[in-house]
């Protein structure tokens, strides 16, 4: 067999391996150059912030786009962090960022609680009223932010939370979707390890802990790093209801920073915006592994 | 350690009735196998044993508490469940120790009782995997081995054994009857498979229906069933019931399909002349021979030793019959009812009918 083998490769001509080949290599020159167009895409307008942030207002006032790192990052970094807009009164840079780390934290750390304590409960639990709940919580998936949004405005200023921490997170703390996701996922949780807990004496605080828990982990991460990036970028919610500096968030500085034409620090804004980038692409990176596992596999 | 007692448990689901009243007393360290077809209310008492459903009427006594009332942590029971139930996210360390761990023991004692179950299971080299690093095989031995570390007063088997292959399943099959005697600790079992039950059982409750149809030695059971459910499902092949009617003054029986006459040979059975009756013959008690059933074979299942032969009589009642050797083709065959062999039940109810009653 083995003599019998080279016989019938050698015939095959050279010639013919290497049109195939080429094809081969132009398809992947295809595949890459659109890859590239759609990096380059997606990438450029951050490159641009980045370079201008490293130059100073005059180059940018002029109407150039630098492509190429200037000499002022250092000093354009350090103004924003430390003082924000220098033309207006304004927050320094630092002072947002907390402000949105914290809106942006409680939103998510809250968002979970609830989610997984109320889908639990949901899932769970037989009590009278369960699927009316289930469908009141489904329900409000429907309804889109800015749908209520003038009627929570209203509570909220009748609460006198305008400006406040509460003020902002309070209104969004509670997620459907989430709730709805944790359902489903412990809806998948077999009944038998639920009765198997029951014999071992777990009660329900304790089945919660030591068994929903740790089988939720890559679901909360996923979730995390979602709910981050939402808190993280809210808009409309905070525009509303803060007027005051103390609890602006960084979204909003940086809209605030944006005046006239001529009016507008550039190097600062693209300064402030790289700020407001990493946290959530931090949040990301590191839970990435975590993330990845949520989505795509459930460990049962 | 410790006794069961059944007492009258019920069972309904809204209208449907799933349990009409079983009454069971088990002995200390006795072994009992539920075993019935899909449907019949089997695991419905095992779980109002275990405290997962509550019975509709009727009372549970473990070692003389009445539990009804209690939850199942408090009934001081363990379970293996069909799936294993096996936490995913614990080691079997874990796992076997979990039970303990909220009942509060010292770290010491469960290392020591997790350790000594492991090593009477063979799990002891796996005690730092996880449940989805091990085999079935495995993985029963944990479930096991997190009900034996418990030491309870009752272990609850809910078909434990069905998703293991057939060889596994015969190889734990000794295996939980071995520890189950070596622990001495009594035992509910349910399974729907009637080997099973045969081999594992001191006693089974064949249940039917949601009835108990015999509670009996697995031998008792083969050799005398209590009707004709109970007479088809164990056994197996299972058993043939030809339609028949008395004859004789209630000395015999004639089958409806060929009008044999088959005498009884241990005293008459009650009943006018014309009562209609069902006899049943197990297929390994036909035997080869003229003047008895004349079959038209239509399929012949070679075991090696001996054939299932599956055939109909010249009206179409099928007749199943197990004899010795392989040389065995389709066409006719003739073969003859040993007297002794016969089972008779009444033709109505399906209950047996013994001599003389």
């Amino acid at each position: 067999m083995s003599q019998v083998q080279p016989a019938i490769a050698a015939p095959v001509p050279l010639a013919a391996e290497a049109p195939r080949r080429r094809r081969f290599l132009g398809a992947d020159l295809t595949t890459h150059v659109i890859l590239l167009l759609g990096v380059v895409l997606f990438a450029m307008p951050i490159w641009i912030v980045l370079m201008g942030s490293t130059h100073d207002a005059a180059t940018i006032g002029r109407g150039e786009v630098p492509l190429l790192p200037g000499s002022e990052g250092w000093n354009n970094y350090a103004t924003a962090w430390s003082e924000g807009n220098t033309r207006r009164a304004s927050v320094p840079v630092s002072t947002m960022m907390f402000n949105s780390a914290v809106m942006a934290l409680l939103i998510t750390v809250g968002k979970l609680a609830i989610s997984i304590t109320s889908a639990y409960a949901v899932a769970f639990f037989s009590f009278p009223g369960r699927m009316l709940c289930f469908w009141a919580i489904f329900i409000t998936l429907m309804l889109p932010v800015e749908v209520r949004i003038f009627p929570t405005f209203q509570v909220v200023s009748d609460l006198g939370m305008v400006n406040t921490y509460q003020g902002l997170i309070i209104p969004l703390i509670a997620s459907a979707t989430a709730t709805l996701l944790f359902r489903q996922f412990f809806l998948t949780i077999p009944d038998e390890l639920v009765e198997a807990a029951k014999m071992d004496g777990a009660g329900p605080m304790r089945f919660f802990k030591d068994i929903v828990l740790p089988l939720s982990a890559t679901n909360i991460a996923a979730l995390f790093v979602i709910l981050f990036v939402y808190g993280w970028n809210q808009y409309l919610w905070p525009l509303l209801v803060t007027t005051s500096t103390d609890v602006e968030t960084i979204v909003i500085g940086i809209v605030k920073m944006l005046g006239a034409e001529a009016d507008t620090e550039w190097n600062i804004v693209m300064a402030t915006t790289v700020l407001a980038l990493l946290p959530p692409v931090a949040v990301v990176i590191l839970m990435q592994r975590w993330f990845v596992k949520g989505l795509t596999e459930t460990e049962k | 350690m410790a006794t069961l007692n059944i007492q009258g448990v019920t069972k309904a689901f809204g209208p449907t009735h799933v349990l009409h009243g079983i009454d069971l007393d088990v002995a200390d360290g006795e072994m009992i196998v539920i075993v019935g077809a899909s449907g019949c209310g089997k695991s419905t008492l095992l779980r109002i044993v275990a405290g997962l459903e509550t019975a509709s009427t009727g009372n549970v006594v473990i070692a003389g508490r009445n539990v009804t009332a209690l939850e199942p942590a408090e009934r001081d029971v363990a379970m293996v469940f069909q799936n294993y139930a096996l936490y995913p996210h614990m080691s079997v360390f874990d796992n076997m120790a979990y039970g303990l761990k909220i009942r509060g023991l010292p770290r010491d004692d469960i290392a020591a009782r997790v350790q000594e179950a492991a090593n009477l299971l063979g799990i002891g080299a796996l005690l730092e995997r996880r449940p989805r690093q091990l085999s079935g095989g495995q993985r029963q031995r944990v479930a096991m081995g997190r009900a034996i570390v418990r030491e309870p007063k009752l272990f609850l088997f809910d078909e434990p054994l069905s998703n293991l292959d057939a060889k596994l399943r015969v190889q734990m099959r000794a295996e939980i009857r071995r520890l189950q005697k070596r622990l001495g600790v009594t035992s509910l079992f349910v399974t729907h498979d009637q080997v099973e039950a045969m081999t594992l059982g001191d006693r089974l409750v064949v249940m039917h229906a949601g009835h108990a149809a015999q509670i009996a030695t697995p031998m008792e059971i083969w050799a005398r069933p209590a009707d004709t459910y109970v007479a088809s499902f164990i056994g197996s092949p299972a058993m043939n019931l030809f339609p028949a009617t008395l004859e004789e003054g209630g000395h015999a029986a004639r089958l409806d399909s060929n009008g044999l006459v088959l005498p009884f040979h241990d005293g008459p059975r009650p009943g006018p002349a014309g009562r209609k009756l069902t006899i049943g013959v197990r297929p390994e008690h036909l035997t080869p021979g003229q003047g008895g059933l004349e079959l038209q074979v239509d399929l012949v299942e070679p075991l090696g030793g001996e054939s299932v032969i599956h055939a109909r009589l010249a009206d179409g009642t099928e007749v199943t019959a197990k004899l010795p050797g392989s040389s065995y083709s389709d066409g006719a065959l003739n073969v003859i009812i040993p007297l002794h062999t016969l089972h008779v039940f009444d033709g109505e109810t399906g209950k047996r009918l013994e001599a003389g009653g």
